[in-house]
């Protein structure tokens, strides 16, 4: 399928400025926040403070007679939602009677944060005054905020009528917060076991962590007369939200006009909605356009995080570094709807690598808290942290360098996924021996550092659907019309595929995020599949532009279309080389040679593209507090091919940084279901000065489809920063840590021995519960899946 | 509803005069009043940097600011920056793909304004020291401190002799 892989490239490969770049450096990118309408009112939320509580009763009489109020809704407005459909969130999916309750809340609330009520008036204060008149009666109930608690069965329960699913598809007949048992099986484990030299088995944890997109959620709605809802909102996908609208609004898409603003970061939160259905009943009820954003601690609250993660893994390997058999359990802590990524992490934590005998058990349980979303590679991380650090310990046993280890057993082309699916064309060896080659490899560590550690990841990457028109203007010009919100420059990455194949300038193409009435049906930016989806929509859309253009540089050369070629951005003769004419002057010609022309490309059903990629980062532990400082980094990616090497190395940079983020400092710290740190302040997210400059090598193995090779690339590197940091902490100090963040507190911990010198912070007890669960499980025995 | 209060002051080096609650932020008076949204809200409660304005030369987060306090002062926004061409520093975060999303953009452009009135030449540590007020969740910071670092010299080499602002405090 890939074709002219040695071809070579005038725009595809170079770094131009992006078509946004001067709007976003002068303020003037209009992003969702920055929407006036005429007449325009602000919206606020009511929200819960009780993590799990009955609603005896909402009065809000006080609150509609506030002045400046206009509108003032509650549960009682949001359509009963009676089937059991699921909303396809694109990155993932939650069954729609949970959306529209995570959206506000019914009968009782489930998490600290979830919607009563929400009020809409002339100025925000008076919407926040209004709010705090919305009076409430509650009940409160028993808190679970620990997903292995949760599995207990004597647990306080989420939800009443949640039941089971377990590998097969059958539901259980008693309720639980278990919501889905998950399992993936290979060969004989224990014959696997019994074949290794070396068998280590540990147990990990990693907190629920956040996206920290720097733009919180917002929403403008106006729904008029007529019934006619427009909303303007910062999305990863217009379509998405349209369809989420209409099926929680229960009104038809074709009533609903979704504008993709200008996106400040999504990492995957940004997908489903929170505001907007609220938004847009408020605008009902009040007759005019309403506004809302989210503060920041309601972003933090009552929003969709990345799971609290507990996972036990076992793993064995020869004396050569032949990897035998692993056990691998997956307990993913979803909040308060069901629907983590524990599906995910169950294919990519140990897909990378040829295991003989696997058995693979994965949860989702519900607890009272905020039910998480996709966040960057959602899943892979915490299973990541695992695997990578368990195949260091294995490395260092039978004394064989660890990349070595990763060479030997790593993946590759025909080889399956933990699901069966079989990889086609990937890069992981490759990418294995650039790290392995390397300076920073082989380099001495660097003043100041004092271990080096190095980890690998994986993510299937994305595909969907994508639609893009290209229509052309008298200059010679031409309007890419794409649905693909650009969070890291996709526009410039799209127009270069376009500029690619007309040969024209990256600057000639002007490419324009449309919005739900404007252009085809195009799946959200997510799971790395802008670059390689709708840049394909672009390439066929180039390809069905120059045929529509052949017949007019034909007419313009008085030739035959059948005797005319193109190339290189010129139409000719084939039999008279020199009879030419350029693109440009076919396009501004258009209007003499017939009229307007408008091409169009669709991708679907591409081939998977999977991505992986090597990190190598050099720390330092200081041994007096255990702060581990990160000294050098370099991230290593296979991304079929670069379009714009610049954003290729950005995503890079910055899953680096967010990895960084996950393995050293963020946490969401609860208490009864209480979020203590809902704030930048607290939850501690990188800063400039908590990081090196971040080196980047990108490999380019095609991938087997598509007309470059081209694999996404932004899911990838936030999979191995935790185990590499861990295993460079260990380099420095020789101590494993096996919990995220690696705190100060964290790392002193493991290097004092000291645990009983410092008040603990309480924990259930995993090992007991891993067990307990162990054996109510294998009451009714679970089918493989 | 609170009464409202006249302000003047210099926006962007022209007089402008609002009237705002005493309670409204000067950021919330910039973005809903005056429809200068450029400047961002990411945290409104100072943590993240998006919101960054020159007060008098100084950087504040706006979200901290009353603004009434901004009274005869001198606001310095992201849509001042550009004088008929862009700021060296604009063009460098161009040239170095210094952004993604964009959203905190406006407030690192007018940090870096503020570190390279102050020092001209400065370090990288001493760049990523001063700009850490300045949360960047896409980049991993490592092109936006180089097209700081690269912006310092553009402007050095358009003016060997860069005067100092008057800083306040």
């Amino acid at each position: 399928m890939t074709l002219a892989q040695s071809r070579s490239y005038r725009v595809i490969g170079t770094r131009p400025v992006r078509h946004d770049g001067v709007d976003k450096v002068t303020g003037r990118a209009q992003y969702g926040a920055d929407v006036r309408l005429p007449g325009m009112l602000y919206g606020c939320v009511v929200r819960s403070p009780y993590p799990h509580a009955r609603l005896r009763a909402i009065d809000t009489s006080r609150a509609a007679a506030h002045p400046g109020v206009k509108a003032v809704i509650t549960g009682a407005d949001m359509p009963a939602i009676d089937t059991n459909a699921v909303a396809d969130l694109g990155e993932g999916a939650i069954e729609l009677k949970f959306a529209s309750l995570l959206i506000m809340a019914r009968d009782k609330v489930v998490f600290r944060g979830q919607p009563v009520a929400a009020v809409a008036a002339v100025s925000p204060q008076a919407a926040a005054e209004a709010a705090r008149l919305v009076e409430v009666d509650y009940e409160p109930l028993p808190v679970v905020t620990d997903a292995l608690a949760a599995m207990e069965p004597g647990s306080p329960r989420v939800h009443d009528d949640l039941y089971t699913v377990v590998p097969g598809g059958s539901r259980r007949d008693s309720p639980s917060n278990i919501a889905l048992h998950v399992q993936y099986e290979r060969g004989d484990v224990e014959a696997g076991f019994a074949g290794a030299d070396v068998v280590v088995e540990r147990e990990f944890r990693t907190a629920m962590v956040h996206q920290g997109y720097i733009e919180p959620q917002n929403a403008t709605a106006a729904w008029e007369p007529g019934g006619r809802l427009t909303v303007w909102t910062s999305t990863q996908g217009a379509f998405s939200v349209r369809q989420q609208l209409s099926d929680l609004l229960q009104i038809p898409v074709g009533r609903i006009k979704v504008v993709p603003m200008e996106i400040g970061g999504g990492f995957g939160g940004k997908i489903q909605v929170y505001l907007e259905p609220l938004a847009a009943l408020l605008s009902r009820k009040a007759g005019r356009p309403v506004k809302m954003w989210m503060s920041r601690a309601e972003v933090f609250t009552a929003t969709g995080p990345g799971p609290a993660t507990y996972i036990r893994l076992k793993m064995g390997v020869t004396r050569t570094g032949d990897l035998t058999a692993a056990a691998m359990r997956l307990v993913y802590d979803a909040g308060a709807f069901p629907g983590s990524p524990v599906g995910s992490a169950c294919i990519t934590g140990l897909s990378p690598y040829r295991i003989p005998h696997f058995r693979i058990d994965g949860f989702d349980v519900v607890t009272n808290k905020p039910r998480v979303q996709a966040y960057r590679a959602p899943g892979a991380p915490p299973a990541a942290f695992a695997v990578e650090t368990v195949l260091d310990e294995l490395a260092e046993a039978i004394g064989m360098d660890p990349i070595e280890l990763r060479l030997r057993n790593a993946a590759a082309e025909g080889d399956r996924m933990t699901n069966g699916v079989a990889f086609n064309r990937i890069g992981f060896k490759e990418v294995l021996v650039a790290a392995k080659n390397h300076p920073h490899y082989r380099a001495p560590l660097p003043p100041g550092a004092t271990g080096r550690g190095v980890a690998a990841g994986f993510w299937m990457n994305g595909r969907g659907t994508s639609t893009v028109h290209l229509t052309f203007n008298p200059d010679g010009t031409v309007n890419l019309i794409e649905g693909s919100t650009d969070i890291g420059g996709s526009r410039a990455s799209l127009a270069m595929i376009v500029a690619e194949e007309l040969g024209l300038d990256a600057h000639d193409v002007k490419p324009v995020v449309a919005d739900t009435d404007s252009v085809g049906h195009t799946d959200v930016t997510g799971g790395s599949r802008v670059t390689y989806s709708t840049g394909v929509a672009c390439h066929r859309a180039a390809l069905d532009a120059i045929a529509q253009l052949k017949p007019r540089a034909a007419q313009l050369l008085d030739a035959n279309p059948g005797d005319v070629e193109f190339g290189g951005g010129e139409f000719w003769v084939s039999s008279e080389p020199r009879r030419r004419i350029g693109i440009k002057e076919v396009i501004a010609k258009l209007g003499k040679t017939g009229g307007p022309i408008v091409a169009r490309g669709v991708s679907r059903g591409l081939a998977m593209a999977p991505g992986f990629g090597v990190h190598i980062a050099d720390v330092r532990v200081d041994p007096e507090t255990g702060k581990v400082d990160v000294v050098r980094y370099t991230a290593v990616q296979d991304a079929g091919k670069a379009i714009h090497p610049t954003y290729v190395e950005g995503q890079l940079q910055g899953g680096a940084a967010q990895g960084v983020g996950l393995a050293l400092f963020e946490e969401y710290v609860f208490e009864d279901g209480i979020l203590r740190n809902p704030s930048f302040l607290d939850y501690r997210m990188p800063t400039a000065l908590d990081l090196p400059m971040i080196d980047t090598v990108i490999v380019e193995v095609p991938a087997s489809d598509g007309p470059y090779g081209v694999r996404g690339v932004g899911e990838v590197p936030i999979v191995p920063p935790a185990a590499a940091i861990a295993n460079a902490i260990y380099r420095a100090a020789g101590v494993r840590l096996r919990q995220l963040p690696m705190t100060p507190e964290n790392v002193w911990r493991a290097l004092a021995g000291r645990d009983a010198a410092l008040p603990s912070t309480p924990k259930a007890a995993p090992d007991a519960a891993m067990a307990a669960t162990k054996e109510r499980r294998a009451e009714p025995p679970g089918t493989s899946g | 509803m609170s009464r409202k209060v006249a302000v003047e002051a210099v926006i962007n080096g022209a007089p402008q005069a609002f009237v705002c609650e005493p309670r409204q932020t000067l950021l919330e008076v910039l973005r809903e009043g005056l429809g200068l949204t450029g400047t961002k809200e990411g945290c409104g409660n100072g943590n993240c940097g998006a919101c960054c304005v020159l007060l008098d030369g100084r950087p504040v987060p706006s979200c901290l600011v009353l603004a009434v306090e901004a009274a005869g002062r001198d606001i310095l926004t992201v849509e001042g920056l550009a004088e008929g061409e862009l700021h060296p520093l604009q063009q460098a975060f161009l040239e170095h793909g210094a952004l993604q999303c964009g959203i905190c953009t406006p407030g690192f452009l007018i940090a870096a304004k503020a570190l390279l009135d102050k020092n001209p030449q400065p370090a990288e540590q001493e760049a990523r020291a001063w700009l850490a007020g300045n949360l960047c969740r896409c980049t991993g910071y490592d092109k936006i401190i180089r097209a700081v670092l690269d912006a310092a010299g553009r402007l050095r080499s358009v003016d060997p002799n860069p005067k100092e602002e008057a800083h306040p405090a």
